[in-house]
């Protein structure tokens, strides 16, 4: 068990490899309940979750979730969560990161007062708990404990079902680029949900597991690939930022980064073997020229070697190219790779 | 794993091991366990001198990399050329198959902990 903003979690059951392998060969499950659950409620719901995401919630519809990067006003972000749509401008609710729940309420309880919008923040965290089952034989397993309507959903599709006799918010997400679900209950509900999950055939998995599936699928992780100083424009998320036509928080600044092109942008490093690179490696050009920073790296058990994410230079470097890494007071030469390392199917 | 704290190995604060006998060096079980699986082992080349206390190799993980350090000093004579296709042998069998080089000593023999001692120091079972 680790520590992990302000949780105890486990880093892995039986092994990273063979967790990692399990996601990705048959059915997988995270308790992920330590990431903060916002609850979007009242009148103006809608215009508040209008004004926050710099994803379009407003065709988001009943039953739907979007993935949203939250931006503060410089165009930085805030957060990165998925956004669900319980109920059509009156009921939302936010995932977001475990170490920011605190800081993202307080945020966006600023931005809807700002406004004068009728919208309250309530933290959910503690009263619930969040499961994630994921893997090419999550809806299988699935369809046994929930039946036939979870198991159907369309990706980032949700709804309400009793699974294993414990009623959920059931959604087709997940962080690990294979299928998925994420199973919202309350906090009591969680162990026997747990329980049944296991018993129906899930491999339980922890944190290292959840690293090397997301790393390989180049998922950002805020903090490495997302900061306050990293805009979701550099960090390769164009197509969750529509601030065309909408002022949510950072629309004119995401606008004017869009048209003058970001400084940075992340892209996919494969060090040669035996290195690996990992966050906070400085990467050099040919010419010993610093050209950005490793953001995530680890070894990557699917494709048996090591991957890396580094946010460079725009212009710097093109796939194919070769660049140095520093890794231990060595530079380890690493070539630039098209994203994701790894995609399902 | 058969056994935690072999009774014939010497053991350091950082966690190797050596045995006299063959003059192999390795990381104990509650190292291999610390780390998680193993992917790489970078071992010193043959021939190279080395000096107790002082690193002489890397064993990466998946998530961390971790020095090894020399539990005595002297002069290697053989490196497990396994470790490079199968780093796992360090996790499975860290006393055994999974055994990273071998020395011959010289010098003043190291003080090295013995398997109680060892033992103590982790806090085993």
């Amino acid at each position: 068990m680790v520590p992990f903003a302000g949780w105890e979690l486990p880093l892995q059951y039986g092994g990273i490899l063979a967790e990692h392998r399990a996601v990705r060969q048959g059915v997988g499950l995270f308790d992920v309940s330590h990431m903060g659950r916002l609850a979007v409620g009242g009148p103006d719901a809608g215009r508040a979750v209008d004004r926050l995401c710099a994803n379009d919630p407003r065709a988001l519809g009943p039953g739907r979730a979007l993935y949203t990067p939250l931006c503060a006003e410089d165009g930085g972000t805030v957060d990165d969560a998925i956004l669900y749509c319980r109920r059509s401008g009156e009921d939302y609710l936010l995932i977001v990161n475990a170490a920011n729940t605190a800081g993202d309420r307080e945020w966006m309880e600023a931005e809807l007062a700002a406004l004068g919008l009728r919208a309250a923040v309530a933290d959910q965290t503690r009263q619930t708990a969040l499961l994630a089952l994921q893997g090419p034989g999550a809806a299988a397993l699935l369809r046994g404990l929930a039946g036939a309507a979870p198991a159907g959903l369309a990706p980032f599709a949700c709804l309400e079902a009793v699974v294993a006799g414990a009623p959920c918010l059931v959604a087709r997400t997940g962080y690990t680029g294979e299928d998925g679900f994420e199973l919202a209950c309350a906090a009591e509900a969680a162990p026997p949900l747990w329980d049944a999950l296991l018993a129906a055939g899930a491999a339980p998995c922890g944190l290292g597991a959840r690293d090397t599936l997301r790393l390989e699928a180049a998922l950002p992780l805020y903090g490495h690939e997302l900061s306050r100083e990293i805009s979701p424009l550099e960090a390769r998320l164009q197509r969750f930022v529509h601030v065309q036509g909408r002022e949510c928080s950072g629309a004119a600044a995401l606008r004017r980064l869009a048209a003058e092109g970001p400084p940075r942008r992340l892209v996919g490093l494969l060090p040669e073997a035996p290195a690996i690179a990992r966050a906070g490696a400085v990467v050099t050009g040919g010419d010993g020229r610093p050209l950005g920073t490793v953001t995530s790296g680890t070894h990557a058990p699917t494709l048996g070697r090591a991957v890396a994410l580094a946010l460079v230079e725009r212009g710097a470097v093109r796939v194919g190219d070769r660049v140095a890494v520093d890794v231990r007071g060595r530079a380890a030469a690493a070539v630039v790779t098209p994203l994701p390392f790894y995609r399902r199917g | 794993m058969a056994e935690e704290f072999p009774q014939d190995l010497g053991y350091t604060a950082e966690h190797e091991w050596y045995r006299a006998a063959d003059g192999a060096v390795g990381i104990t079980a509650h190292a291999q366990a610390a780390l998680g699986d193993v992917v790489y082992v970078e071992l010193p080349a043959v021939g190279a001198r080395v000096v107790a206390g002082t690193p002489c190799g890397t064993v990466e993980s998946v998530k961390s990399v971790s020095e090894i350090y020399a539990p005595v000093s002297g002069v290697v004579v053989a490196v497990n050329a396994e470790l490079a296709a199968a780093p796992e042998l360090v996790n499975q069998d860290p006393y055994g198959r999974g055994f990273m080089l071998r020395l011959r000593a010289e010098g003043d023999p190291a003080p090295l902990l013995s398997a109680p001692e060892y033992r103590a120091l982790v806090g085993g079972h």
